[in-house]
């Protein structure tokens, strides 16, 4: 008999931090899948790059840190977080751009601030918008669907690789990309309508062309996550159904200048972010009314600035600007325990 | 009809594995070798052995008394030998020895005296509650609390529903399943009397759904009376007795309270079946039902065993492999606590042994950074958060800890199951609300010796302020003085001129002599103070206190001062000491009056050290003495010497007193004759009444008598003449 002395409880479910991350992993398989059909396989490219930066950034600081490495390689959070940046940025961003992105997120975001579990802010969300506000021509150019008017064909497996690791001309770039759905929108709506209705990427489409199917596709994977309980459906629901009212509200009040609540929650990257970057567990509320809460705030910061901030999306800044509060929205969303008449709430008793 | 049930917050389903159990009939354990009986098998106080090493007990016999209310009396599982009575190592998650009563069987198992009650509804209800604790039931669920107090209710109270808590909804476990399927009619004869004592509007019982043999057997054994099954859906930890209650009657017993307060009595499934047997057929609690189970483990199954038998017999009696084990349990897989020592004994609240192999629970994973994902959450039945109470028992955050209501955490395990970086959050916990138990009873010893120091240390700045005012008003005194000397002196010319050359080296002396005292005091004051300060750091360092530091600051400020005071002081008497001196020997001023010109004291003095020095020679040559040393000759000699010396200067002093009072009586008598007459005779007079007095007391003892009647004869007669000379001096 072996003298191991471990205390109760003996017996475990059989789930592992590994396989949360694993799992969420698969769940953006479909909009990977949706991104590379309409997009070309820059999206897929950067993916896989993007992840080998990632491991190869985590092995590299794990070492610096004196920290077991394989151990924590495998628990696959570095690989997540490249997959979600890569998802986010444009697919004909060339390597440097993943590069620094992914070292920004994994170096100074996560690890710097302890590693997995102990960074206060989502590590992709902070490469995306360093990216953003460092290079905001290449992160806000996308090229068009192949759905669109006008565009015979994405780019093809070589073109791709050419657009991102060769010294491609800025100007070939630029004849291939367009502003995204949600930019032209931005730039058009409330002054120039006829501009807005003629927009090749908004035609025959309820939220921007190809972008309802990338958002389709990212909702299947978020409803796998949560029927997987990987996640619970609160911070979704929440983001959404308040992005949704807020929009309905003001499309109400003057549809020529703001979108349709449609547009806003099937454009963008409004399901990426609602099923696998607001639901990031480290970040994020983790009581259920706080996660209400967090999710709701969210969904209003997006609207907020997709409508009159300075940027066409707002996903990353939303979740940025949230993450800060969760410690906060946790201390005041306290369950009523069993035995007591009332929740505690805030940090100490007065 | 249906009752509500009303559904506890988080929860989890653990693999059941209760099949495997529930293939057998309940087996009777064998006899062992030797039985051995802790005298706690339950919550309160040990009891209290009344057996003798050799004694023949016979079974249901008491051999260890029930030690205070909260506390059982043990029996004799079997009849036999008392072998030894000394500490084993019991069943405890810290693996800790405990007092046992070591009995060998005589393998005749024969009962001593039972006292079956046959119809206990005519006895007085406290009787029966004494009974059930006679015969030392203890809640056999696994808390093990004495089942009398849960039962003897404050009169007044009124119960609403009494609960039979048969849920068992740990896994593997199948004791109370296997109980109720073989022996409902039992279980529930112990629920009726239960019923009687605690009166409920309705009573209750709550089992899973996961058991449907027994379900069934619990509705045939109440289909006559007014007992209600209530079959709640699988869920652990619903058979957590707050969760169970909360289940059934929607009611949440408040934090740090009693079932009771909510009108509420929940008792197991086998405490009811061990109140029907002790009622029923009088017999004391001394055997019990118990999962063996597990995959290293080859005839599992439920057994009836003797309390005190080894688990090791248990085991062996079980087929059990013990090197195909990961580990050993005692309880269930989610609360139970592994055990080293195979020769634990099975007790009153062992209702498993789990003897696993590696596959089937396998050497727990390294643990994980938490992802705070919030799973702990989701399950917590008690709605705590378990994710923020790591964090704070990790980090010792005690306070926020216990904001969090650390304290109502049941260890149920759940957050530990679910968690997906393998944290042990239950051993966390334990750790969070020992260190709060520690702190606690820290704070109120801290409390307590802080009182203790301040009450002293106002104490004495009380005392000090009494004595600065008392200095305060000699001075002053002594100032008036002073200026009303210095103004007599000033008003009067020819002493101002005799003493006008001596007045300022005496006043010098008296200066610094005063000072010197003034010193003196001081010092003695500041060491004490230093001695103090130095005993509360002493006691302050015993209780762990905090404040050490400055405590010790203190100290060695106080140290300092007086050591100050003390070399001032020392300055001040050698100054003193070589002014007075020098100041002119023929200065009659009585402040300062030099002790060395005095012969009389000179003498006095002398003799004063000869006699201390001989008395501490004699002291010296007595330790000797009693540590018998070598130098003993040399010791008593010196002894000797000094006595000598003591006894000459004593002679000395006593010649020089005898010279000094006469040549006063002279100096009188030439002064005064009258008064010295006077004085004369009333000392006469005095030692008259004195023998008489004497003389009075000794009545019986003639030969005394005769003297004594001489020797006041003889004082009557000088008393006369004193009287006479007195009137003669008068008269001239």
């Amino acid at each position: 008999m072996s003298v191991l002395h471990v205390t109760s409880p003996h017996v475990r479910k059989p789930m592992t931090t590994n396989a949360v991350m694993r799992h969420v992993i698969y769940g953006t398989i479909p909009g990977l899948a949706v991104l590379t059909l309409l997009f070309g396989w820059g999206t897929l490219i950067n993916v896989v790059f993007g992840s080998l930066v990632a491991v190869a950034a985590e092995a590299l600081v794990l070492r610096l840190r004196n920290r077991p490495i394989l151990f924590s390689i495998k628990d696959g959070s570095a690989i997540l977080t490249a997959v979600l940046l890569a998802l986010a940025i444009p697919p004909t961003s060339p390597w440097w751009i993943t590069v620094v992105g992914i070292l920004f997120a994994i170096v100074i975001a996560k690890q710097l601030y302890g590693g997995l579990g102990s960074n206060p802010f989502n590590p992709a969300m902070i490469g995306y918008v360093l990216l953003l506000i460092s290079f905001p021509l290449e992160m806000t150019t996308w090229i068009p669907a192949n759905l669109t008017e006008g565009v015979a064909a994405s780019p093809s497996f070589s073109q791709s690789l050419a657009l991102i690791f060769g010294s491609v001309d800025r100007t070939v770039i630029d004849g291939i990309t367009m502003a995204t759905p949600l930019d032209t929108f931005k730039t058009y709506a409330g002054n120039d309508l006829d501009m807005l209705r003629s927009a090749s990427v908004l035609q025959g489409s309820i939220a921007g062309v190809g972008w309802e199917w990338v958002n389709i596709a990212f909702l299947v994977g978020g409803l796998y996550l949560v029927a997987r309980k990987i996640i619970t459906w609160h911070i979704p629901v929440a983001m959404v159904t308040s992005l949704f009212l807020l929009a309905g509200l003001f499309y109400i009040i003057d549809p020529d200048s703001y979108a349709d609540p449609i547009f806003h929650v099937l454009g963008g990257g409004t399901m990426l972010g609602a099923f696998f970057i607001a639901t990031d567990p480290v970040t994020a509320a983790t009581s259920n009314k706080g996660k209400l809460i967090y999710g709701a705030l969210i969904g209003l910061l997006i609207y907020v600035i997709r409508a009159w901030g300075g940027y066409p999306d707002a996903v990353a800044f939303a979740v940025l600007l949230l993450n800060l509060c969760a410690p906060t929205i946790e201390y005041y969303t306290q369950p009523r325990a069993y035995g007591h008449k009332k929740a505690n709430s805030g940090i100490a008793k007065s | 009809m249906s009752r509500q049930i009303w559904d506890i917050p988080g929860g989890i389903h653990p693999a059941q594995n209760k099949i495997q159990s529930l293939q057998t009939e309940i087996t009777r354990a064998d006899i062992p070798a030797e039985l051995v009986i802790p005298t706690q098998q339950h919550i309160g106080a040990p009891a209290k052995p009344c057996v003798e090493v050799g004694d023949k007990v016979l079974k249901g016999q008491v051999i260890a008394e029930g030690n205070g209310f909260v506390s059982l009396p043990v029996h004799a599982p079997t009849s036999g030998e008392v072998i030894a009575i000394e500490s084993r190592p019991i069943q405890h998650p810290s693996q800790i020895d405990g007092v046992c009563i070591v009995l060998k069987p005589d393998s005749n198992d024969t009962w001593g005296a039972r006292h079956p009650i046959d119809n206990y509804q005519s006895l007085e209800r406290n009787d029966v509650i004494d009974a059930i604790r006679n015969a030392g039931i203890a809640g056999m669920g696994g808390a093990g609390f004495p089942s009398a107090i849960k039962l003897g209710i404050k009169p007044g109270t009124k119960i609403e529903q009494l609960i039979l808590n048969s849920v068992e909804c740990e896994p593997y476990i199948t004791a109370d399943d296997k109980l109720i399927q073989e022996r409902a009619d039992e279980i529930i004869a112990g629920l009726e009397i239960m019923q009687w004592l605690v009166n409920p509007q309705e009573t209750l019982i709550g089992i899973e759904d996961n058991k449907p043999d027994a379900i069934a057997a619990f509705k045939k054994a109440t289909a006559n009376n007014n007992i209600e099954v209530v079959v709640v859906p699988t869920k652990y930890p619903s058979g957590g007795e707050k969760q169970l209650i909360y289940m059934l009657t929607g009611k949440e017993v408040s934090s740090g309270g009693l079932p009771s307060d909510v009108g509420v009595i929940c008792q197991n499934t086998g405490t009811a079946y061990a109140i029907n047997r002790a009622i029923h057929h009088g017999e004391p609690l001394v055997s019990r039902i118990t999962t063996v189970t597990g995959d290293a483990v080859k005839h599992k199954g439920n057994y009836e065993v003797l309390l005190g038998t080894p688990v090791d017999a248990l085991l062996a009696q079980a087929g059990a492999d013990m090197s195909a084990a990961s580990r050993l349990i005692m309880g269930g897989p989610m609360m139970g606590f592994s055990i080293h020592d195979a020769s634990v004994p099975v007790v009153k609240v062992t209702n498993c042994l789990l003897a696993p192999t590696t596959e089937e629970i396998p050497v727990p994973a390294q643990e994980q950074a938490c992802i705070r994902c919030g799973s702990c959450a989701q399950v917590c039945p008690a709605g705590l958060l378990p994710q923020q109470l790591y964090w704070f028992s990790k980090s010792n955050e005690l306070e926020k800890a216990e904001h969090f209501n650390l304290a109502d955490c049941i260890e149920c395990g759940a957050c530990s199951f679910v968690c997906p970086s393998n944290i042990p959050l239950v051993q966390y916990f334990r750790f969070g609300k020992g260190q709060i138990r520690k702190h606690k009873s820290e704070t109120i010893k801290a409390d307590h010796a802080r009182e203790r120091f301040e009450f002293r240390q106002a104490r004495l700045e009380k005392e000090e302020r009494e004595k600065e005012q008392k200095r305060k008003a000699r001075a002053e005194a002594a100032a008036k003085k002073q200026a009303a000397k210095k103004a007599a002196a000033l008003a009067n010319p020819p002493s101002d001129a005799s003493g006008s050359p001596t007045t300022p080296g005496t006043d010098d002396v008296a200066d610094t002599a005063s000072n010197a005292t003034k010193l003196k005091s001081a010092w003695a004051s500041a060491t004490k103070r230093w001695k103090d300060a130095e005993k509360a750091l002493t006691i302050a360092e015993k209780n762990g206190s905090d404040q050490l530091e400055a405590f010790q600051k203190k100290v060695d400020q106080l140290k300092a001062k007086a050591e100050k005071t003390k070399a001032l002081y020392e300055d001040a008497k050698t100054s003193a000491a070589s002014t007075s001196p020098s100041s002119p020997s023929a200065s009659p001023s009585p402040a300062v009056a030099p002790v060395s010109n005095d012969p009389m004291v000179q003498l006095k003095q002398a003799s004063a050290d000869n006699f201390k020095a001989w008395k501490d020679a004699q002291k010296k040559t007595q330790e000797a003495e009693a540590n018998s040393a070598d130098n003993l000759e040399a010791l008593r000699e010196e002894e000797a010497t000094l006595k000598a010396k003591s006894d000459a200067s004593k002679a000395a002093m006593k010649e020089a007193r005898a010279k000094e009072k006469e040549a006063m009586q002279a100096k009188k008598a030439t002064e005064d004759p009258t008064k010295q007459l006077k004085l004369d005779a009333a000392i006469a007079r005095t030692k008259a009444k004195k023998a008489l007095k004497a003389l009075n007391s000794l009545d019986d003892d003639h030969a005394s008598h005769a003297a004594l009647k001489a020797a006041y004869e003889k004082a009557l007669a000088t008393a006369d003449n004193a009287d006479a000379a007195l009137k003669a001096a008068e008269e001239a």
